[in-house]
């Protein structure tokens, strides 16, 4: 029996061959690394002692909160507000699980036994857990010289709101809250890190499974004093899943590199599994209030948006930037004329957020698709007819926010979604169930899935008025590297660090259609190594980028490269090069049919670039960038394109619910996704999937909770539980429209998000009507059969 | 997550392994499933480990005089596998809920009677069936009923220094039926509520619950099936039964209250699946 592997990377993965972060041995003499974490949520650090772990055989170097203190300045951020982040506890510790020291030794059981003789005086202080309740006049301050727990706190109106408000025929309103989860990569965290001084002043070079976004290499490198070229970063060109959560990791490099200088040796940490679920990173939690004026006839003619995140004990970047990374797609899939959006973060005693597969989606659209289900039962009007009602229909569309949707057809994807979903047949079962005294629910989401963010909204974090001039932030540029071999080999070179997407296997594709080569004569190369491959702030393996930037990356260089080949081709036919075509491996005129091979073409500019014609390029390697005009900053009036592509996906669920049990079954999933022009239809089966699961996860098993006091209650396996295959098993529609991005060489978008954004409020939503005849309020996340239970009870102390 | 230190032993007979016990800082190492992640996340650190998994005489699977003998030594899987299993049908009935297929491949059936999680289902089968549990200690060789093993959550009355050294279950008798059920949060998950229960023909019907109190709850329920043995007819009784056994205090995955009325359910859906099965054969 043989296996042909979809992409070029599988066959080393399933084989042993992968190259991660654990499998490299960069620098031989590494020590070992272990973490001692603060047991309390909240405590001020009286005294610390290292003496018995420094005398523990085998270890090298004990740093703790003096040496930290000392050498390591807080991280930029994007705030002015005075909550100093900084890689371990200095004086408080905030969460439980922030690092307080780090024992560097042999192996890592010495490093764990002697992380146990660490002895830490701790004074506990108060603790706030609760997003809401950080908000409260008199709570707990985290940080008191900031004499508030908001880190953030931002206004904006777009459009003719207070108008609207006033004649609208209803005003609808919801309040919702939605979970912390993750995505809980197979690989956790790991760090190879080593410090150097040098005659020009200190280096560090490091290893890590960091995938961006690269905006935190400047800086990990300011919190260590050093410039960015002096600090070189290689990123494994195998990444063991990461969806988000590994952007976290960027204060564990400084940590180490600290280590290495202290131990006097390169530091390897690794983060086990107790770790990541206690402290790595999660998607943010929020709580929020949505309005919509809505007409008699059921058009939104204006919201209001209050968000509030719980970024946890930090504004750790790229945070609050889940409050605006759908800051131009906060109205939807919707054609909302006014909107007036207040957002804010607020910390808590509890672990710092950053990205998650969806990032800043699943929350928004939690909120706004369940409020046009509750618009759809105040108007009397279906869900799917009271979301039609609201499309946004023409394209391009500007939204208030500054949005500008580059293409879509979002009638056409819902109508698809309605037939192929089979929405009119849940009906059906719905009202069978019912009159069988079981509950059926269906729920939809309709998401506008943003990809190739615009680092530009980061801005919108300061006021206007606050901006420096000179000083603003755009952009989403990609860099990739192209060269030719003197066999006519094209090697694509990229940065685009991957974490397990498959780039290396569309890069390849894209670039041998693009030069008229078989596959095999195309390399896809990864490798990111800061001192080598092209890399701008903006690159890294986030926001769906590769469909959208990197591959039109990929065709500006190598059509570069296709010049000098037909420079070649021109000396070898004694023709002008401009009109030579690419095909099948060989460059043509096609006034004449005379052809000669791509290799030989390349061949003459590798051996006898003197017959070239004055002038010819003769670029063996050359790079090709992507520099998208669209993304420009933040505008006096706040308004931000966010993302370069805006795709869309239309959902629906079905959930069967036992009413002796209360089990939460999902019937069917079908889901219809608007991506552009499809790049690799199995590779985007595989997103659509992997992305629903993803929200499965934050919908009906994973969550992190915390008690009263602060204690982390799902930091293990047993308790945060990730749905596995078995809980895959429900039945899954999935189609497309294309509707091509005129933005991109190759109309693509991304597609790796967008379900994760659209699952958990269509299941929510789903769920909901399945309990409709109960009259229960569905108003957060995850639902499964306890849940249900406390639900039917009229008991809401589960939340 | 890296254990402490510790000592390792793999003795080659069960005295010596007994000898290996004693003292009281040692710890039976089997398939390691439960014990291995306590020692990796430092929630436990024996001084010793004592590894019996190739000692002589504790791989016994056979069925004999109407009982089913299991070694101490012997996995999960092979139990399952294994033709022997068929003389005890709610032991196959149990197994694919014991976590995964790939943890049954190590973890052995004794193992989890001895580690005595309240939410395991293999303790709970011995109990309903009333197996008998055979320790070997420095005092010698003693027999006890499964139903007495299990003391509290992660409690048995074996001693420290004492060896189980193999599980016999009886085997099962024309007309007996079986019904086995439990609900988790995912597929291998340690159940909210689970029953396994056993009914023969011409009366005697036991229950045993797990996952809802401190060790399996062990209940005769003849009575309950003299009346009308549906579905519908069983609720009120086991939603009664139910609310009198449950006393964990619940947690995020499943509340008292949610776990008492899974109970319930099921343990009345398995009823009527047992009663059925004896009677069917009965005309078979």
């Amino acid at each position: 029996m043989t296996w042909t592997p979809a992409r070029d990377e599988d066959a080393a993965l399933v084989s042993g061959a992968g190259r991660f972060v654990d499998d490299l041995d960069p620098l031989p003499g590494t020590l070992v690394a272990a973490i001692v974490r603060s047991p309390h949520p909240h405590a001020r650090i009286r005294g610390v002692d290292l003496a018995r772990a420094r005398a523990h055989p085998g270890v090298a170097a004990v740093i703790g909160p003096e040496e930290i203190g000392a050498a390591v300045r807080p991280f930029p951020l994007s705030t002015s507000t005075p909550m100093p982040y900084l890689p371990s506890a200095v004086d408080t510790a905030r969460y439980v699980g922030e690092p307080v020291a780090v024992v560097v030794a042999g192996d890592r059981y010495v490093a764990e036994d002697a992380a146990e003789l660490v002895e830490v005086d701790y004074e506990p202080l108060d603790v706030v857990v609760d997003t809401r309740a950080a908000l409260e006049p008199g709570a707990v301050l985290l940080h008191p010289e900031a004499g508030t727990n908001v880190a953030t706190d931002r206004t904006f109106s777009f459009g003719p709101i207070d108008d609207a408000f006033a004649r609208a025929d209803h005003v609808v309103h919801g309040e919702y809250t939605f979970p912390r989860y993750s995505s809980v990569p197979m690989e956790c965290y790991g760090v190879v890190a080593q410090w150097r001084d040098e005659s020009e002043g200190p280096a560090v070079e490091c290893w890590a499974n960091f995938h961006g976004p690269f905006t935190m290499v400047p800086v990990a490198a300011g919190s260590l004093g050093v410039p960015v070229s002096r600090f070189r970063l290689h990123v494994p060109a195998d990444i063991g899943g990461s969806f988000g959560i590994k952007s976290g990791i960027y204060p564990y490099v400084v940590l180490m590199a600290l280590a290495s200088k202290h131990a006097g040796r390169p530091v390897r940490w690794t983060e086990d599994r107790t770790e990541h679920l206690l402290a790595s990173s999660s998607g943010a939690g929020r709580a929020m209030a949505f309005s919509a004026a809505v007409s008699r006839d059921g058009a939104v003619e204006a919201l209001r948006v209050d968000l509030v995140d719980d970024v946890g004990a930090y504004l750790r970047p790229p945070e609050p930037s889940t409050l605006y990374r759908c800051f131009g797609n906060i109205t939807g899939a919707y054609d909302v004329p006014a909107v007036a959006i207040r957002a804010r973060a607020a910390v808590t005693n509890r672990a710092p957020t950053g990205l998650n597969r969806g990032f800043g989606g699943q929350q928004l659209y939690f909120g706004l698709e369940r409020l046009m289900d509750a618009v759809a039962a105040r108007t009397g009007l279906d869900v799917a007819e009271v979301r039609r009602r609201n499309l946004v229909r023409a394209f391009p569309h500007r939204t208030p926010t500054g949005g500008l949707y580059d293409s879509g057809d979002y009638p056409a994807a819902l109508d698809l979604l309605l037939a192929e979903g089979g929405y009119d047949e849940l009906r059906t079962r719905q009202e069978s169930a019912r009159t069988e005294g079981a509950y059926y629910g269906v729920g939809l989401a309709l998401v506008v899935d943003p990809s190739g963010t615009n680092i530009g909204y980061v801005g919108l974090a300061t006021p206007a008025s606050e901006r420096k001039p000179g000083r603003d932030k755009s952009g989403s540029t990609e860099i990739v590297r192209a060269s030719v071999d003197l066999q006519g080999v094209v090697t694509v070179l990229l940065g685009s660090v991957p974490q397990g997407q498959g780039h290396a296997t569309v890069a390849r594709r894209v670039a041998a259609r693009r030069l008229g080569l078989p596959v095999e004569q195309v390399r896809a190369v990864v490798d990111m190594d800061t001192a080598s491959t092209p890399w701008t702030v903006t690159s890294g393996s986030y926001s769906s980028r590769f469909a959208p930037l990197v591959t039109s990356a990929v065709v500006a260089a190598v059509d570069r490269l296709a010049e000098t080949v037909r420079a070649g081709a021109s000396v070898l036919l004694g023709v002008d090069p401009a009109g030579l075509e690419l095909a099948d491996g060989s460059v043509r005129d096609p006034s004449s049919g005379a052809s000669c091979l791509f290799r030989h073409a390349a061949g003459v500019v590798h051996w006898d670039p003197g017959s070239l014609p004055e002038g010819a390029p003769a670029r063996l390697a050359t790079e090709g960038e992507f520099v998208p005009p669209e993304a420009v900053a933040a505008t006096a009036e706040d308004t931000i394109n966010s993302s370069l592509c805006y795709g869309f996906v239309a959902e629906m669920v079905g959930v069967r619910i036992d009413p002796d049990t209360l089990l939460v079954t999902l019937d069917r999933v079908a889901t219809v996704h608007d991506a552009g022009t499809v790049l690799d239809p199995v590779l985007i089966e595989g997103q659509v999937l992997g992305a629903l699961v993803h929200g499965l996860g934050g919908a009906a098993y994973e969550e992190f909770r915390y008690s009263p006091a602060g204690q982390p209650t799902s930091a293990t396996f047993l308790d945060y539980l990730c749905p596995t295959s078995a809980e895959t098993a429900f039945e899954l529609v999935s189609d497309h429209v294309s509707s091509p991005s005129p933005l991109t060489p190759l109309g693509a978008k991304g597609c790796g998000e967008g379900s994760s954004m659209s699952l958990p409020v269509a299941y929510a939503n789903a769920v909901a009507d399945a309990l409709a005849p109960a009259g229960v309020t569905i108003d957060s996340l995850p639902l499964h059969g306890e849940v249900v239970h406390q639900l039917l009870r009229g008991d809401v102390s589960w939340r | 997550m890296k254990a402490a230190p510790f000592a390792y032993h793999r003795p080659d007979s069960v005295d010596e392994a007994v000898d290996a016990l004693a003292g009281g800082d040692a710890k039976v190492l089997a398939g390691g499933q439960s014990l291995v992640p306590v020692l990796a996340m430092r929630l436990g650190r024996p001084g010793t480990l004592v590894d019996i998994t190739r000692l002589p005489g504790l791989d016994d699977l056979e069925v004999y005089g109407g009982v089913l003998r299991i070694g101490a030594a012997v996995r999960q899987r092979t139990v399952e596998r294994s033709e022997a299993v068929r003389a005890v049908p709610l032991i196959g009935r149990a197994m694919p809920f014991v976590g995964h297929r790939e943890l049954r491949s190590r973890g052995t059936v004794c193992g989890s009677l001895a580690h005595a999680d309240p939410a395991a289902e293999l303790p709970a089968v011995a109990a309903c069936l009333d197996a008998t549990v055979v320790l070997r200690g420095p005092r010698g060789t003693r027999q006890v009923p499964a139903r007495e093993l299990v003391v509290g959550a992660m409690t048995t009355s074996a001693g420290p220094d004492e060896l189980i050294t193999e599980v016999r279950f009886p085997a099962a008798a024309s007309g007996d039926g079986f019904g086995f059920a439990e609900i988790a949060r995912r597929h291998g998950d340690y159940a909210l509520a689970g029953v396994a229960v056993h009914v023969r023909r011409g009366g005697g019907a036991t229950l045993a619950a797990f996952g809802v109190s401190d060790r399996p709850v062990v209940r005769d329920v003849t009575a309950l099936l003299e009346d009308d043995p549906t579905e519908a007819g069983l609720r009120p009784s086991t939603d009664a039964m139910a609310d009198e056994i449950v006393d964990t205090a619940g947690d995020a995955h499943g509340s008292r209250g949610y776990r008492a009325r899974l109970l319930g359910v099921l343990a009345a859906r398995e009823l009527v699946r047992a009663h059925r099965e004896a009677h069917q054969e009965a005309h078979a």
